[in-house]
């Protein structure tokens, strides 16, 4: 594991109105780790993943990607970095109902310009890996949930992502189904390199990590990297 | 206990050998613990005894040339081990629960032993999901049963967690 954490929370601040979601939540993601977020619900994980992602910005505190501060940077250059380097898989209702799942898939490398015949190929390559090749030509309406989220998880993968931030991948699904998911998308996340940030409230979910942190009252307690 | 009604078990497909009836336990239930040769024989003294299995010698000695076989009795005995719901167990004394209790009555860190122990729950999850993914079914079906039940534990562990104030009103003197 690298020795300089790709992503750093450091007493990071944020409110919603009177809600206090986080109260000086700090933390490490290290290039290729998998990495869970656990706690209570309502304890600040999704708010958190979103800082880390750039989607949200704190009131005080600061995010580093690398040894960029990303309060200081552009709004474009957030977008390029999160379009370029993240991946995201949520819980459902992240494919675009009106594409089929190739072109779901497909669809953040034709953002970044590939050529269409390129993005599709790469695509079915994605779905191949994620065992779901059947569903390619299928819109999200017409797969199961399962499907779902493997076609969600190969777009998030399809950009070869540096971090992949996943809130709740496996919340909507069965035991079965939700253990299938985590097996591919955390084999397929090593074999490309990518981290995970994983928010999980279930602990079988939370054993595909390599470590975890506990979020309680908007305070991370983190645990140490293995060395 | 149930290593003799596996071995037991193990029987109704036909004869067997001290040597082959180890081999074929280790093989469907003895994945971490393999029997030891002298507890399969002993085992089989003792059903011998109890008319629950039969041997048939062959020539030569040694005890390699005996054969168990399992009468009708024996096959009862099974069809009801099988039949018999298991106690489900309580565990009304726990530990942990002792452990977090005495914390908060001496002023200790209560949310430190749940971390401590939630972080212990989890790496022995990390390596049962590892072996279950790398393994056979067999393998995954044995895993899940300890991941399920460790899972319970970690539930438990968390509503505790969110509990701690509450509980420390009632325990401290
Ligand atoms: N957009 C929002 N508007 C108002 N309150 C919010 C919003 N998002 C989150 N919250 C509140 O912030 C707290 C933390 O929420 P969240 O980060 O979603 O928790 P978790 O993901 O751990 O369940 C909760 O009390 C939640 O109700
Ligand atoms: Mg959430």
């Amino acid at each position: 594991m690298a020795d300089q954490p790709l992503l750093t929370a450091d007493d990071v601040h944020l409110s919603f109105g009177e809600t206090r979601a986080l109260q000086g939540a700090s933390l490490h993601v290290y290039g290729g780790e998998v990495l869970a977020l656990m706690g209570p619900s309502g304890s600040g994980k999704s708010t958190l993943l979103h800082c880390l992602a750039g989607i949200l910005t704190p009131e005080s505190g600061s995010i580093r990607y690398g040894d960029r501060d990303m309060a200081t940077m552009s709004d474009s250059d957030r977008s390029t970095l999160r379009r370029g380097e993240f991946g995201f898989v949520f819980q459902f209702g992240q494919l675009v109902p009106e594409l089929t799942c190739q072109e779901n898939v497909a669809l953040p490398l034709r953002l970044a310009g590939a050529g269409r015949r390129e993005a599709h190929r790469q695509a079915a390559s994605w779905l191949d890996r994620l065992e779901v090749p059947d569903v390619a030509a299928k819109r999200p309406g017409q797969v199961s949930g399962g499907q779902g989220q493997r076609v969600a998880v190969a777009r998030a993968l399809v950009t070869r992502p540096k971090v992949i931030f996943a809130d709740e991948p496996t919340g909507a699904l069965d035991s079965l189904n939700g253990e299938l998911v985590m097996k591919l998308f955390i084999a397929a996340a090593k074999e490309t390199g990518a981290a995970v940030v994983l928010v999980t409230h279930e602990p079988r979910v939370a054993a595909y990590s390599d470590r975890e942190a506990v979020v309680r009252d908007g305070r991370v307690r983190e645990q140490e990297p293995a060395r | 206990m149930s290593v003799s009604f596996a071995l037991l078990g193990l029987l109704e497909s036909g004869p067997r050998h001290g040597y082959d009836l180890k081999r074929s336990y280790d093989e469907a239930f003895g994945r971490d613990r393999a029997l030891h040769y002298g507890q399969v024989y002993s085992t089989m003294a003792r059903l011998l005894k109890n008319g629950l299995v039969e041997v048939e010698s062959e020539p030569g000695d040694g005890p390699d040339r005996k054969r168990y076989a399992i009468t009708d009795a024996g096959i009862t005995d099974v069809a009801e081990w099988i039949s018999r719901p298991e106690q489900p167990e309580p565990y009304l004394q726990s530990t942990l629960y002792t452990k977090v209790v005495l914390a908060l009555m001496t002023g200790r860190d209560a949310t430190e032993v749940l971390d401590t122990q939630r972080a212990e729950h989890l790496r022995l999850m990390r390596a049962l999901t590892k072996r279950k993914n790398d393994g056979d079914l067999a393998d995954e079906l044995i895993c899940d049963h300890a991941l399920f039940h460790l899972e319970a534990d970690l539930r438990w562990l968390e509503l505790t967690a969110a509990r701690l104030d509450r509980l420390a009103a009632q325990v401290r003197p």
